[in-house]
């Protein structure tokens, strides 16, 4: 059923009897061309643009949980393209680009919010590395704009420009950035795919690859074997476990990020605030609350929550620069897992096995690429080459010298 | 989380600096390895879910490096060692 305005207006005035579910609750089949496994923002995006942009339809997506129950309705619902290096930006771009057409694209609100994002310049090397920034951020199509500090006061009069250790100079800022509804942003994708003939079946936990001559042909499930021509490997934040079944190892770590909500205030945050010194961001839900998140804990956890150092530093990190906060009950905080790789980019690429293709280690920048990682996913699935923004997510590029190193940290997980 | 120091008690984990899974201190030797055993030994991680060897470094302590266990699903702190213990034990240090 397409949702509009006028369907609306006719379900109302007939009971509301005639809104059907928006996926079926679909029977696994034996074999299918393509099975993703993983239900979040990410496999569901990938089995939509299959679907839709390649026309390939016998596709199913099994989910261990139900679906958003993982790293989609986790994150702190941000949508930016503000990356520097030649390899991410023009991915981040596009990702960006199919954000703002996505709603009419699926046809669902997925509340996408383009309220501006900022990252706060403290020093004037800072101010340097973001001009930089900006500059290839707007070679890749995207927006960026450096604003002084009388521009950020109206802005943002709350922040605490004269900051001892730092003070707000001013701020990089993107326009076209902002929010989005996460969990709509699941039920979009798997509704757009499952009308389009894709069977999503969730409680389905993957425990095994289906091998056959050296070749992967499926997967075993907690339900019953899948077999298929092409298996995609789409579980961020669990990809060691999954990948551990093939006898992979991979150039990732798990990490636990927490994030926070505040009760529910008047707007006060015009968009999303990064103080990126003091391992802060903050944003404002349409509910009010004040979503804000620091740094990843440091250390390696399947665990789904963290510990209490963290959140005193990021709360230390909020009254630094928004000593109003301190005002605010916290209302809510939880964990998801990330998948953190050697160089804080993603992968997302076929493996050595043939017929086991791999997306994984977002790091904590999952939620913004679910559209393009999707798309480019998709497009390698169905054509068996990387999309052109995609093409250096590949999972040798340590081995051939050329990682995507946006913060220069090394093989570090931790710091990136 | 509280890692049970083996020579100082009980302290908390934010005083430690989190260096990774314990076999990175076993470095092959970087004229005789190959090309593969370097890459696999800087870029490639075992990354369980259950226990896993990593090593803390006490920073803000007595600056000692730890072996710890620890289960990753559920953050139980499982054995803590001396990573010089550990070492020895090996026959890897002096």
């Amino acid at each position: 059923m397409r949702y509009s305005a006028w369907n609306i207006f006719k379900q109302g005035l007939t009971g509301n009897k005639g809104w059907t579910r928006a996926w079926r609750d679909a029977t696994p089949k034996a074999d299918y061309d393509i099975v993703i496994v993983g239900g979040g923002g990410h496999g569901l995006a990938t089995a939509y643009y299959l679907a839709k942009e390649f026309g390939l339809t016998n596709v199913a997506v099994v989910e261990k949980g139900w679906l958003g129950s993982g790293n989609i309705g986790r994150n702190t619902t941000i949508i930016r393209s503000n990356y520097l290096l030649e390899g991410n930006q023009p991915f981040y771009e596009l990702s960006l680009k199919l954000w703002e057409g996505l709603e009419q694209d699926f046809n669902y609100n997925a509340m996408v919010s383009q309220r501006g994002i900022l990252n706060l310049i403290h020093s004037d090397p800072q101010r340097d590395a973001f001009v930089r920034r900006g500059n290839a951020m707007q070679l890749s199509g995207a927006d960026a704009e450096i604003l002084d500090r009388d521009r950020l006061k109206k802005m943002c009069p709350f922040l605490d420009f004269e900051n001892a250790r730092f003070p707000v100079q001013g701020a990089i800022w993107q326009p076209r950035g902002g929010t989005v509804r996460h969990d709509a942003v699941a039920w979009g994708y798997a509704r757009g795919a499952d009308a389009r003939g894709v069977d999503i079946i969730q409680n389905c936990e993957v425990t095994g690859f289906v091998m056959d001559g050296g070749a992967c042909k499926g997967v075993e499930t907690t339900r019953c074997t899948i077999r298929a021509e092409k298996v995609a490997v789409c579980v961020a934040g669990s990809s060691g476990r999954v990948m551990d079944m093939a006898g992979m190892r991979l150039p990732i770590e798990s990490h636990v990020l927490q994030a926070f909500v505040s009760e529910g205030l008047k707007p006060v945050i015009p968009g999303v605030i990064t103080f990126g010194a003091g391992h802060f961001y903050v944003s404002q839900s349409d509910k009010g609350g004040l979503v804000f998140g620091g740094d990843i804990d440091g250390y390696n956890s399947y665990a789904q929550r963290g510990n209490l150092p963290v959140v005193e530093d990021v709360c230390e990190g909020g009254m630094a620069i928004m000593p109003m906060i301190g005002r605010a009950r916290l209302l809510r905080m939880w964990g998801g897992l990330m998948d953190m790789s050697m160089d804080g980019s993603p992968f997302i690429d076929k493996t050595h096995i043939r017929g086991l293709y791999f997306n994984g280690g977002w790091c904590y920048g999952g939620f913004k690429a679910t559209p393009a990682s999707g798309f480019c996913y998709a497009h390698l699935l169905a054509t068996d080459r990387p999309h052109e923004t995609a093409a250096q997510y590949r999972l040798d590029r340590f081995r051939r010298g050329v990682p995507i190193n946006e913060k220069g940290q090394g093989a570090q997980p931790n710091l990136h | 989380m509280i890692i049970p120091h083996p020579l100082l008690g009980p302290r908390d984990a934010a005083e430690f600096v989190y260096k990774g899974d314990a076999t990175l201190i076993d470095r092959p030797d970087g004229l005789t390895a190959s090309d593969d055993e370097m890459h696999d030994y800087a870029y490639l991680r075992d990354n369980p879910a259950g226990r896993h060897r990593e090593l803390w470094y006490h920073e803000q302590g007595d600056r000692s490096w730890l072996v710890v266990t620890r289960d990753t699903r559920t953050h139980e702190i499982l054995k803590v060692e001396l990573a010089r213990d550990v070492a020895r034990a090996a026959g890897r240090a002096r």
